[in-house]
C-alpha cells in the first residue's frame, strides 16, 4: 500500500514537473504575444494541479490526516488563470493591435477595448 | 412567518452554503465552532454584499453543474497534452493560429464570465476580449486547420450547457 503510494505520489510529481517546464519553454519558444499566452494558462495547469494532487496523496497516506486545502488551491487557480490571461490579452490589444487587424464583430459595434456603448443602452459592462 | 423569517436570514441559501463550505475547507478542520463561524460568515457576507449585487443568478440543477465541472476537468487536462504538443513538435511558422468571432447567445453577465474562463482553460484558445454591446467574444486559437469548427464546438459543448444552467 505504502509503496504503491509512493509510486503514485513520484509519477504525479515527475508528470506536473514536466508539464510545468513545457509552459515556461512554451512562453519563451513561441513568437507572437497571442500564442505565448497559451502555454503558462494551460500547461501550468497541470503542473500545478499534479504537484496538489500528490501533496494531498502524500498526507492522506503517510502523515494520517485529510488535508483539502489544496482543492482550495485548485479552484482559486482556476478562478484566476483565465482572468489573467484575459487581462494580458486585453492589454497587448490595447496597446499593441489596430482594430482592422481583427476580425469585426458582425454586430453594430466594435471590440470592447477601442468602441464603447452609451450607458443606457449597455446590457452589461463591457468596460 | 417562518418562512419569511428564514427568507430574511438567507436570501441566497446556496451561497450561504458555498461560504461554509470554503471556510471549512480553509481552516481544513471541522469542528462544531468552525461550522458556527461558516455559519455566521455564510450569513454575514450575502447579506451586507446585497446592495452591490442585486441580481444574484440562482441555479437550479445542481446536476447539470456537476456535469459541467467534469466535461470541463477532463478538457482541461486534454488541452495540456494538446498545448504541450504544438510546443515541442510544431515549429513556429507551421503554426495555424486564428482570431474566430463567437457570437454569444448568453445574457447574464455570469454566464459569460464563466463561458470566457472555459474557453481559456480548453484546447489551444484563449479569450481576448468582448464586443462593446456584449454579443460576440473575440477568441484566440493557437493550432486550428478549420476555424469554424472550432467555434462551432465551443458553442456546442460549453454555451448550450450554461445556457441551461444560468437560464
Amino acid at each position: 500500500m505504502e509503496l504503491l503510494a509512493q509510486i503514485v505520489i513520484s509519477a504525479l510529481l515527475v508528470i506536473a514537473g514536466i508539464f510545468g517546464f513545457l509552459g515556461s519553454y512554451g512562453l519563451l519558444k513561441l513568437d507572437d504575444t497571442m500564442r505565448r499566452l497559451h502555454a503558462p494558462t494551460k500547461a501550468t495547469t497541470i503542473g500545478v494541479g499534479g504537484v496538489l494532487i500528490a501533496a494531498m496523496i502524500y498526507f492522506a497516506v503517510f502523515q494520517d490526516k485529510i488535508s483539502l486545502h489544496e482543492l482550495l488551491i485548485t479552484v482559486f487557480l482556476f478562478i484566476t488563470a483565465p482572468i489573467t490571461a484575459n487581462f494580458v490579452a486585453k492589454a497587448h490589444l490595447h496597446r499593441d493591435v489596430k482594430p482592422s487587424e481583427l476580425p469585426p464583430t458582425g454586430g453594430k459595434y466594435g471590440w470592447a477595448a477601442y468602441d464603447s456603448v452609451s450607458p443606457d443602452k449597455q446590457p452589461i459592462d463591457t468596460d | 412567518m417562518l418562512g419569511r423569517i428564514l427568507n430574511r436570514l438567507f436570501p441566497h441559501p446556496q451561497l450561504t452554503a458555498f461560504l461554509v463550505l470554503i471556510w471549512l475547507l480553509l481552516v481544513n478542520k471541522v469542528t462544531p465552532g468552525n461550522v458556527l463561524l461558516g455559519l455566521i460568515l455564510g450569513i454575514a457576507i450575502p447579506g451586507i454584499t446585497q446592495p452591490f449585487w442585486p441580481n444574484r443568478p440562482s441555479f437550479r440543477r445542481p446536476l447539470r453543474i456537476a456535469s459541467y465541472l467534469l466535461i470541463v476537468i477532463w478538457d482541461i487536462c486534454l488541452a495540456n497534452i494538446t498545448v504541450a504538443r504544438v510546443v515541442l513538435f510544431r515549429p513556429n511558422r507551421k503554426i495555424r493560429s486564428h482570431w474566430i468571432v463567437v457570437p454569444l447567445d448568453l445574457n447574464s453577465p455570469e454566464a459569460i464570465t464563466v463561458l470566457a474562463g472555459t474557453i481559456t482553460m480548453t484546447p489551444g484558445t484563449v479569450t481576448a476580449m468582448l464586443s462593446a454591446d456584449a454579443t460576440c467574444l473575440l477568441v484566440h486559437c493557437l493550432d486550428a486547420a478549420d476555424p469554424d469548427a472550432v467555434r462551432d464546438e465551443i458553442k456546442h459543448r460549453y454555451e448550450r450547457r450554461l445556457k441551461e444552467i444560468f437560464e
